[in-house]
């Protein structure tokens, strides 16, 4: 034993010194880990702030009218809100009447009716398709789609609704192919891949078992999903459908190839308008004085304040459904 | 009396098995619909990209309208700014997700970070283009391939963390404790098993930014802006494939058309290349 003490004392030395390195190493590795995630901390306290001092400007300049006024005159100096918040609300809402339940009656099809062959082909297929740029979608907006919807539904909609109150004027004006319903349809087809993966993979967190026993009892497919399967996973589609919202919200390529570019507020919903995304996308480089840039930045804030309540919302729906879950 | 109540039941019966065939028919009919729009805008992008398709898109630089010319510029921006962007915004996800994961799973500073990551993840590109733009194009005075990279970065960041984390937490604990009574210092347990363990998962995070960067437009057009040259100084501004897109597709030019639906091409196809990949790499991971 002796022995060991006395000829070992240079080993041991060696050993506590690559214990003392690693022990250093082990100190460097969690404080980098804790630096890239103060990091994400960081990015995000930035946008804020550097939204807030790019708009002050715009801000100092307009106060609260920016949010109420519609007239949006560069050449004057003078803008307002309102046209481009009115385009993001209203095509997010038309895009989310028609995705939500045609994505949930997707989800549906695939998780119950669909033959298990083709299962998984589907569901692979919209997946991928959910990653698809949202470039694509508005150059085949404008080429294809809407002169399409122009000649063969917009035309004879408005004819139908003229003169039909509430119809007529929500149908009226010109069929200029483009316009906010336009951008709301095309939205619509993008979201919808999105939502489908979403209330798929909650549906299929039903327990086999509550649907069973409602088949057991004499339950149709419609009553199973209905009253069993979709009550149970309600806050899960909910929370999908909001991070879809999102989305919608913020989506800019898309909606700037088809919603026109004017800044004014119509009734006719067939009629041009703009989206924030779409007039920072499009004027921003144009924008010459620092008032129209801070204005735009502004915009911006704006987008990025709606959107940050959406998220949260249904960051806390989902967060709510895993828990139950028990994941 | 049982007669009328078999008639009730028989009514009942009827109308239950009618709401389920409406039931059955609407949810079919979502899904073929939802399919046939899908399918119509990969068969457009399809006929009119490979028709525009040749050569001459990597060997020449975007034409003046009326000339001959191709995409190389754009392809080779988009190349650099991507490649660029990834080798920024990786290491940070990673080990923003390591220490989500490894150090402070249940902490509440990591529940905030993740709250914000869920955030950025979602939130409107094209605000974290003006974040740059304030950031870096303002202070420079003029428009930079290095702003768009740091562009794409922030959005490569919180796809990275949010995979990092999730493959992270796959791991099995009784791999950290092996290692841990095996006398390995944290960050050796963390390097040379877990991040070994979830290898796979950790690639596909990366590939699925690469994807989700190879589209963004948004945020390129006030941080990049665009070259109509071959340009590979860093410092100018830099032309990519979707600001091309958007440029030439919004032009009133037949020739720029088609160099549009090219480029449309171009870029699909590495996303839905890149998709693919981490589909696989994910099952493998998951198995």
């Amino acid at each position: 034993m002796t022995d060991i003490t006395l000829t070992e004392p240079s080993a041991l030395t060696a050993r506590a010194d690559s214990a003392r390195k690693a022990g250093a190493g082990d100190t460097r590795f969690r404080i980098t880990a804790f630096a890239a995630a103060m990091m994400v901390l960081l990015i995000f306290m930035g946008v804020i702030f550097a939204l807030v001092s790019g708009a002050m400007p715009a801000f100092k300049a307009f106060g609260f009218g920016f949010f109420t006024t519609e007239a949006w005159r560069p050449s004057r100096e003078i803008f307002g809100a309102l046209g481009p918040i009115y385009g993001t609300l209203v095509s997010s809402a038309i895009a989310m009447v028609i995705a939500v339940p045609v994505g949930i009656g997707v989800a549906i099809f695939l998780t119950e009716l669909c033959p298990r062959v083709l299962r998984r082909p589907i569901g692979i297929a919209i997946e991928l398709l959910a990653g698809i740029p949202s470039i694509i979608y508005g150059i085949w907006g404008l080429f294809i789609f809407a002169p399409w919807f122009q000649l063969h539904v917009q035309e004879p909609v408005i004819l139908a609704t003229e003169g039909v109150p509430v119809l007529g004027t929500l149908f009226g004006g010109n069929a200029y192919g483009i316009g906010i319903f336009t951008a709301g349809l095309i939205l619509s087809i993008m979201i919808l891949p999105f939502i489908s993966a979403v209330t798929r993979d909650v549906l299929e967190t039903v327990p086999g078992v509550l649907k069973e026993a409602s088949y057991g009892l004499g339950s149709t497919q419609w009553e199973v999903m209905w009253k069993v399967a979709l009550p149970y996973a309600r806050t899960g589609v909910v929370g999908g459908a909001m991070l879809a919202l999102g989305r919608a919200l913020g989506e800019t390529m898309a909606v700037t190839f088809v919603i026109g570019n004017a800044h004014r507020i119509e009734p006719s919903l067939f009629a041009p308008g703009t989206s924030i995304s779409a007039a920072i996308a499009n004027e921003f480089t144009e924008a010459t004085t620092e008032l129209y840039t801070a204005s735009l930045i502004e915009l911006g804030l704006i987008l990025f304040f709606i959107t940050f309540i959406v998220l949260s919302c249904a960051q806390m729906m989902l967060r709510r459904m895993e828990k139950a879950s028990g994941k | 009396m049982a007669a009328t109540r078999t008639i009730g039941n028989r009514a009942l019966y009827l109308r239950r098995r009618m709401a389920n065939t409406i039931f059955i028919t609407l949810s079919l009919s979502a899904a073929i619909f939802g399919l046939i729009w899908l399918g119509f805008i990969l068969e457009t992008l399809l006929s009119n990209g490979i028709a525009a398709l040749g050569p001459h898109l990597f060997t020449e630089a975007t034409p003046p309208p009326g000339e001959e010319g191709g995409l190389s510029n754009a392809i080779v921006g988009s190349l650099i700014m991507t490649i660029g962007a990834v080798v920024i915004g990786t290491p940070i996800g990673i080990y923003a997700g390591t220490y989500l994961a490894e150090y402070a799973r249940y902490g509440r500073l990591s529940f905030v970070v993740r709250f914000v990551n869920d955030i950025l993840l979602s939130a409107p590109s094209i605000v974290l283009g003006l974040f740059i733009y304030e950031l870096v194009v303002r202070p420079m005075g003029h428009f930079s391939a290095i702003a768009g990279t740091l562009a794409l970065a922030v959005i490569v960041i919180p796809v990275v963390v949010r995979t990092t984390e999730n493959m992270l937490l796959l791991v099995p604990n009784g791999l950290r404790e092996a290692a841990a009574a095996l006398g390995a210092p944290q960050s050796f347990v963390i390097k040379l098993v877990t991040w070994k363990a979830a290898q796979a998962g950790m690639i596909t995070g990366v590939l699925l930014a690469v994807a989700r960067i190879s589209g963004e437009t948004a945020p390129l057009l006030f941080t990049a802006l665009g070259n109509n040259s071959m340009s590979t100084d860093v410092t100018g501004p830099m032309a990519s494939l979707p600001a091309v897109i958007f440029q030439f597709a919004l032009s009133p030019y037949e020739d720029w058309h088609d160099l549009a639906w090219a480029g449309a091409l171009l870029v699909t196809g590495t996303v839905l290349t890149l998709s693919i990949i981490a589909r696989l790499l994910e099952k493998k991971q998951r198995n």
